[in-house]
């Protein structure tokens, strides 16, 4: 039997499962959607399931557990008490592990992200309150700064076009600002950059950079590629009408389809 | 023994505190004389301990957890009976 490659992991709160799994499925990659209790034993034995028969955990986007605390902090605070070693073990073993929004913050509160020093459970970076203090729900443009396990099949420097969805998204390193984000930058971990739509970096400026992330950063992965969190929803744009501007511009696909086309090229190497 | 904890988490200085900044803003427009606004956050916990020290000891775990994301917040443990 044929296994199913991507576990979509969901809890209480998040709500863009649904789309994530049939995001997969549009590009050929089986998915399930598996409830965190499924992974940490807490339901009955016929309901248990196992990461290590799955090549991608893909935690999506909406809230957590209300958001309390900080977003997603409670998410992975339950990670953490029970299954973050065998997600440590998964990623050394070349696997995929990834985060949309709500996603990114649960594995950046992890220390899976930037996991310096291969370092992890405990946060080195956080993602706080946009600086205008506002949920930002629109498009915003992101550029490819280098390729991952999940962007192969985009071209470093193309622009696309991706909504946000988020009230906790700037992304900052708190007092180790500079220091860390020279290591980020020495290990080429940042993925996706908020742009203008000419491509030009957002300097900080909104409605560009939406949240106020340090050095516009909107996804960054791991120093092996295989771990990537991002604030955008590539999910919600995987058809062209799904474009705010479809009606004005030239779309073929959505531009969140070669995420996921990506991500599906990948699978069938490892 | 029963014991109540107030946690104060709030964020490390130079780390821009957007809420506090919005309502500055907001109160000065509202004509007031504020100088700054930090925005703190307060958990008060009841909890079963054996001794007040025990207390502060769990607490300063949970913070550790989940209360506070050492990055960009300080947080701080006031034990009583309760």
């Amino acid at each position: 039997m044929k296994m199913t490659e991507a576990c979509i992991l969901y809890m209480e709160g998040t709500n863009c499962e649904e789309e994530t799994k049939q995001a997969f499925e549009e590009v050929g990659v089986s998915a399930e959607l598996v409830h965190l209790k499924q992974l940490t034993g807490d339901v009955s034995k016929n309901l248990e399931r196992n990461l290590f028969d799955y090549r991608i955990l893909m935690i999506p986007g909406g809230w957590s557990a209300g958001d309390y605390v900080r977003a997603g902090s409670i998410f992975a605070a339950r990670i953490k008490s029970k299954i973050l070693k065998e997600i440590k073990e998964f990623i050394g073993n070349g696997y995929l592990v990834g985060g949309i929004c709500t996603g990114f913050q649960v594995l950046t509160e992890l220390g899976l992200l930037p996991g310096f020093d291969g370092a992890y459970g405990v946060p080195q970076a956080a993602l706080t309150t946009n600086l205008n203090s506002a949920f930002q729900c629109r498009p915003v443009y992101l550029k490819h700064n280098r390729k991952c396990a999940f962007t192969q099949k985009i071209g470093v420097g193309r622009i696309l076009q991706v909504p946000v969805a988020h009230a906790e998204g700037r992304f900052i390193f708190g007092e180790n600002n500079q220091m860390y984000l020279e290591k980020l930058l020495d290990n080429d971990q940042v993925v996706f950059r908020y742009c203008f739509p000419s491509g030009e970096f957002a300097g900080g400026k909104f409605p560009e950079n939406p949240n106020g992330s340090l050095f516009d950063i909107a996804g960054i992965c791991n120093l092996e590629g295989n771990v990537l969190g991002m604030m955008p929803h590539p999910e919600r744009v995987m058809d062209s009408i799904q474009h705010a501007d479809w009606t004005r511009t030239q779309h073929d696909t959505g531009d969140g389809r070669i995420f996921f086309e990506s991500i599906a090229e990948h699978l069938k190497k490892i | 023994m029963i014991f109540q904890a107030e946690v104060r988490i709030e964020l490390k200085p130079g780390v821009i505190d957007a809420e506090g900044e919005t309502i500055h803003k907001s109160l000065k427009l509202l004509s007031y004389p504020v100088v700054n606004v930090n925005t703190v956050k307060v958990y008060v916990i009841t909890l079963e301990a054996d001794s007040s020290e025990d207390a502060k000891k769990e607490i300063d775990g949970a913070c550790r957890r989940l209360l506070a994301n050492p990055v960009i917040q300080n947080y701080s443990i006031h034990i009583e009976n309760a």
